[in-house]
């Protein structure tokens, strides 16, 4: 790949497979999903429920999450964007909606896609619910959720912390 | 960076095969975009160190002074191993598919020896200065893999 | 210059193919130095991490490791992506400012979720060797060659490393690799990369440590004998093999001048070997005789060698070495890059 000035362009791909684990800690939240459940994890320090359960770890209080809590499934839009830039291995039509959502008696907001309304419809304190896939493709992701769309209920006002991951 | 599949779980963890890729496209600069160039051509070249001493590949800048070097010396397409390790069990993207020698090699003209792999065949074929050629790669695009490996020059046992 | 000393030190067990996550690795370690060495978080003044991301597979984990460490209200970290040995040296620099006083450094190392012989390898000059996958064990039997050809070592020498660092393993809770092995019966094994067999080369393991500096005062409340930090260096050889003499290390060479190795006997040497020649050439560089100073006594990084907190492993051995009262003065040692190309060496003394 010689170039005018003489200077060399040279590909050198580098890849590395990994066994990639998402830790013990994580596994009652991945296991939720397979069944159609939205499991977080509580800290037994400051109590925050965090779904997703991060590293299994409170960030603030740098201790082991403890029970897991049932959580959702309805939940409020914290913040949002509306994606209008193509990028490699993008699986949504643009334009969409991301939001961040905070499930009903989860501390950490999460983030998902909102469709079923028009993006400039959707509002921070806007009301959603998800929207799972056919039981057949549920897995160990949040993927086994298609996408959230509103409830139709009377927007939620959030406090200053809520949301904040 | 992909996840080729979602994860199953394994004891205690869900637990999935994942690749991280870089597809790197490297800009290589003036002295080794010369090297590689000529390595296209079938020719290596080095450049002279702040001592006097040839270094093939190129250095860009002296490694002892940091002096920027700029003195180009063509060297032969056969070397002696100063040092090797043998490979018996070849790994993904390595020069050869079967077992085979690596090598410091010391190219004819040059004081500084480089990496390469040298098709050996067997342990008992190499050693510290045997002597080797250059097998040239058949679609040269620039690169240090435009050299295929080394193979045995006869009696190359010094 | 403050008088800084290690004051604690934690060390988890050594695992293979662990299913923690890095932070999971990483929290107990931090809880146990913090709860041994009786300290409060708010009185750490600063963080510093080693680790590798490649070696995680995940870029940029070390900003998801902060987890682990409670960075709330906000801390002060950094991160090197190195050993956890570099860590400290950054820390050690930090408390010479006089920005603070207490700073914990910590370092993990999952070696075996991914190729480890492969990634160590993208440390090499990306351009002329890389592209060629040599892999790092093969790089290291490159220079074992070229020890054993020039003399300055002997496969039976190389043995004998691994045998006494296996035997000594069987004491320490931290090793994987552990037994009595003859050095005949250790010689009769096959090559792997020849002239390396298996036991010539480090264990790659899953590891995670951390330990506790402290300055003057603070260091003297902290810890009964703390170990104080008389000297520490760091030099790094040109990354090009060729260019190098392999059968010496004169990076490591400088570095103990410079942190003094030389000035007074030397009761426990930790010096991080991941290959048997290269104990044998540390030993020669850093200047030390092994019929006067206990070389390994953990049995090193042969027996367990998490990347990336192998190092700093170094310095918690060495550490609790003066703690216990079993040595006066010791040396802890950290190499990086491929045959010893950066190497680390400092020097500590009790009181």
């Amino acid at each position: 790949m010689s170039e005018a000035d003489g200077i060399l362009r040279v590909r050198q791909p580098i890849g590395v497979q990994y066994r990639w684990s998402a830790g013990p800690n994580a596994t009652s939240h991945l296991q939720g999903l397979i069944e159609g459940r939205l499991i977080g994890k509580r800290c037994p320090g400051c109590e925050l429920v965090y779904f997703p359960p991060r590293n299994g770890v409170c960030p603030k209080c740098a201790r082991i999450l403890g029970a897991d809590v049932e959580v959702g499934p309805r939940g409020t839009v914290t913040t949002f964007c509306i994606v209008n830039v193509p990028f490699l291995g993008q699986k949504v039509k643009i334009p969409y909606v991301a939001a961040q959502i905070l499930l009903d008696g989860a501390d950490i907001s999460m983030q998902h896609l909102i469709q079923e309304c028009e993006a400039d419809e959707v509002r921070i304190g806007m009301r959603v619910e998800p929207v799972w896939k056919d039981r057949s493709e549920w897995g160990p992701t949040l993927e086994s959720i298609a996408h959230f769309r509103p409830t139709g209920e009377p927007d939620v006002k959030l406090g200053s912390e809520a949301g904040a991951s | 960076m992909s996840a080729q599949s979602i994860g199953a779980l394994s004891g205690d963890s869900f637990v999935a095969p994942l690749e991280v890729a870089y597809p790197y496209k490297r800009t290589v600069g003036t002295t080794l975009s010369r090297f590689f160039n000529s390595m296209i051509e079938g020719r290596l070249e080095g450049t002279r160190g702040s001592d006097g001493k040839v270094y093939c590949p190129p250095a860009e800048f002296d490694p002892i002074t940091g002096a920027a070097l700029t003195e180009w010396v063509t060297v032969g397409d056969e070397g002696t191993v100063s040092t090797w390790a043998w490979q018996s069990e070849p790994q993904p993207d390595q020069p050869l598919d079967r077992p085979f020698a690596w090598a410091l090699i010391t190219l004819d003209g040059a004081d500084v020896p480089m990496l390469h792999a040298v098709d050996a065949g067997s342990i008992d074929r190499i050693g510290t200065g045997t002597r080797v050629k250059v097998r040239w790669a058949a679609d040269r695009t620039g690169g240090i893999t435009d050299i295929a490996c080394f193979d045995l020059l006869e009696g190359a046992r010094a | 210059m403050r008088d800084v000393a290690i004051v604690g030190t934690a060390q988890r067990p050594s695992q293979v193919e662990t299913n923690l996550t890095s932070v999971e690795l990483i929290l107990p370690v931090i809880d146990e130095v913090i709860t041994k060495v009786g300290i409060d978080r708010s009185e750490i003044g600063f963080w510093c991490h080693g680790s590798c991301d490649y070696m995680s597979g995940q870029p940029f984990s070390f900003v998801a490791a902060v987890d682990a460490i409670g960075a709330w209200p906000p801390i002060v970290e950094s991160h090197v992506e190195a050993d956890g040995a570099l860590a400290l040296y950054e820390a050690w620099v930090k408390i010479q400012t006089g920005e603070c006083d207490i700073a914990v450094v910590f370092s993990n190392g999952k070696t075996t979720s991914g190729p480890i012989d492969r990634i160590l390898t993208l440390q090499a000059d990306p351009y002329t060797v890389a592209p060629l996958w040599p892999g790092f064990d093969a790089m290291s039997a490159l220079q074992a060659q070229a020890c054993l050809d020039s003399g300055v070592v002997t496969e039976r020498a190389m043995a004998e490393v691994a045998s006494r660092s296996l035997a000594d393993a069987k004491t320490n809770a931290i090793a994987y690799a552990k037994g009595d092995h003859s050095v005949d019966e250790l010689l009769a094994r096959p090559y792997t990369v020849a002239p390396l067999r298996a036991h010539d080369c480090g264990l790659p393991v899953d590891g995670a440590n951390a330990v506790v500096l402290a300055a003057g005062d603070a260091a003297r409340r902290l810890a009964k004998r703390p170990a104080w930090i008389r000297g520490i260096d760091h030099r790094i050889d040109t990354q090009r093999l060729g260019a190098r003499d392999l059968t010496e290390s004169n990076s490591a060479r400088v570095a103990a001048q410079h942190a003094g190795v030389g000035r007074d006997k030397v009761d426990v040497a930790e010096l991080h070997a991941p290959y048997t020649h290269q104990e044998l050439l540390l030993r020669s560089a850093v200047g030390l005789d092994a019929n006067k100073t206990r070389i390994n006594p953990s049995g090193g990084a042969l027996v367990a060698n998490p990347a990336m907190a192998a190092g700093l492993a170094r310095f918690a051995e060495a550490a609790e070495a003066i703690f216990a009262g079993g040595a006066d003065r010791a040396v802890a040692h950290c190499t990086s890059g491929p045959c010893l190309q950066q190497n680390l060496v400092c020097v500590m003394e009790g009181e």
